[in-house]
């Protein structure tokens, strides 16, 4: 009987010899992520951001850091903070996109890399610079108008504030202060 | 002549490759047969419970998905049934097939980890029934990721519902999952459920009876090994299970290859379960309007339960009126399972040793917390 199951064994193996192989050499070889992978690199409009601190709010670990000036500028209705600091200390983060699902206006988005490696701790704290200057590759995560256009981040095609925003939503209608999109007048 | 013997303990781990994570056991040996054996935890503990208390609802989620990290979709299922009913609200219907289809594609991935691990553990040459199982997996890993963009860490529940809908190419995906793994399963199941070499180390190995594994609270795929008919899907059907229709896969005694053959079977099962959802599921709503911060009215209690792929996960929550919970108690399958291990290594060799633990399945991220 220990002959035919090795027999059976065989046959499994030798099926299988034939198959191309599953495995993938990383370096040289890459699997693309989904339009929805949570990745580093978050994509930030600073044209959308009121500096409400929703996401440093929502963040479960606390990671993120907004300091907003008032004094700057008289602030009115449906104007804006000026962001002094905006810190998100990436080595503690873990990508769960909460603060990308607290954002009201669609200003923070999650990236779509996952290789990003430093010496030092300092450097794994994205300043406000950084988010100004990064590449504007949004991943589609909590951002359906995003799939709605079919929008792929690993494409390399990058999208400006203009085309990254949900009119429709409830949140722009009844929100008033610090209000950036001025809602659809149809859909009232 | 006599040979004058002592007996002789052992620590395995807390680094061991094969104790499923940083799980120590101390075993005293007389010879070959395991004497005494007892387990010490502790080692992965990361205080959850006390770091939920200062979260607020939606914010725990994250935390449950590191509990087990092989099952995060249960896990996630079992929190929100739990401040669903706390807030006695209920998911609606389309997110409950979803719920309920997702969950049972966990269920399959941590099975087949489960079964690919036990083979590992029983020697077979390379890992080569593990990588199998793990090509299985990663397929349903993959569909995790156009889900909700992650692989393991899911968080893709929320309490009223799930966070999106599910993007159009994961359906395509899931049809095509449906139509293949099966003859995967199939040829998994021609080599390996009447294997020889497997039924000889594995039959009569470290039986539990029935009435062990109730006294011991042992739950799941453990207890079901055993031959009770205890499966909180059937018993207490949450989410859309009371709309399926599966069987309850039972073994006889209880000893390692039940086990290991209720996985299986189950597995097959779960199979079904996502075929039925897949039919039934209907346009419409997939998350609860609810606030982005919750509360509770205060002194309100709830407990929410579900099967997770090893045994009975639950969630104790008590509000007192905050936006976070006063207390939250995880009942946690592999611990309670882990309790019978002395029971089951007793009295057996050491070759039965990383087997038997392998069959319980259990989970370091669960057991400490």
């Amino acid at each position: 009987m220990y002959g035919i199951e090795m027999v059976k064994g065989l046959l499994v193996t030798l099926k299988n010899f034939s198959k191309k192989p599953v495995t993938i050499q990383y370096p040289e070889q890459r699997v693309s992520q989904h339009p929805r992978f949570r990745g580093e690199e978050f994509s930030w409009y600073e044209e959308r951001c009121t500096g409400c601190a929703s996401c440093a709010k929502y963040c479960p670990l606390g990671i993120i850091e907004i300091v907003t000036d008032p004094s700057d500028t008289a602030v009115k209705q449906g104007d804006k903070y000026k962001l002094e600091k905006f810190d998100i200390q990436l080595f503690r983060c873990m990508f769960c996109g909460l603060c990308v699902e607290a954002c009201p206006y669609d200003a923070l988005f999650m990236g779509s890399g996952f290789e990003e490696g430093k010496y030092t701790r300092n450097d794994m704290i994205i300043t406000i610079d950084d988010l100004r200057n990064s590449p504007k590759n949004p991943s589609t995560w909590y951002r359906p108008q995003l799939e709605a256009k079919n929008y792929d981040p690993r494409s390399g095609q990058q999208l400006s504030w203009k085309e990254v925003g949900r009119e429709s939503w409830n949140w722009h209608k009844t929100e008033k202060a610090g209000m950036r999109i001025t809602p659809d007048p149809k859909q009232d | 002549m006599s040979i004058r013997t002592e007996p002789m303990t052992i620590n395995i781990g807390p680094q061991h490759p094969s104790t499923h994570g940083v799980f120590r056991l101390r075993v005293t040996f007389d010879g070959e047969d395991i004497i005494e054996a007892e387990p010490i935890l502790g080692y992965l503990h990361r205080g959850t419970e006390k770091l939920a208390e200062e979260r607020n609802y939606v914010q725990i989620v994250t935390l449950t998905d590191r509990l087990d990290y092989t099952a995060s979709m249960t896990n996630n299922q079992a929190y929100c049934l739990a401040v669903e009913k706390l807030l006695e609200v209920e998911a609606p219907l389309r997110a409950k097939y979803l719920r309920t289809m997702t969950a049972e594609l966990q269920r399959i991935a941590s099975h087949l980890i489960a079964v690919g691990f036990f083979l590992q553990e029983l020697g077979t040459f390379g890992g080569t029934p593990l990588m199998y199982a793990f090509r299985a997996r990663e397929r349903i890993l993959d569909m995790f990721e156009m889900l909700c963009g992650a692989r393991i860490t899911l968080s893709y529940m929320r309490p009223g519902g799930v966070f999106w809908d599910p993007p159009s190419e994961f359906w395509s995906s899931l049809d095509e999952f449906l139509k293949e793994f099966p003859s995967d399963l199939a040829e998994m199941e021609d080599l390996l459920l009447n294997n020889e070499i497997l039924m000889v180390r594995t039959r009569e190995v470290s039986p539990l009876s029935a009435e062990e594994a109730i006294n011991n609270s042992v739950s799941g795929p453990v207890l079901r090994a055993s031959g009770v008919k205890m499966d909180l899907r059937v018993m207490d059907p949450y989410d859309a299970y009371s709309m399926v229709d599966f069987d309850v896969p039972i073994g006889s005694i209880g000893d390692n290859y039940d086990r290991f053959w209720v996985r299986m079977q189950e597995v097959r099962q779960s199979l079904r379960i996502i075929e039925q959802c897949v039919d039934q599921i209907e346009p419409g709503d997939y998350r609860l309007d609810l606030p982005k911060v919750l509360r509770a009215p205060e002194g309100t209690e709830s407990y929410g339960k579900v099967e997770a792929p090893k045994g009975e996960l639950g969630f104790y929550l008590f509000s007192d009126g905050g936006i976070s919970p006063y207390r939250m108690k995880i009942r946690s399958p592999s611990l309670i399972n882990l309790s019978v291990i002395d029971r089951l290594l007793v009295g057996w060799k050491l070759a039965d040793m990383i087997v038997s633990l392998g069959s319980i399945d259990i989970n370091m991220g669960e057991v400490d917390r």
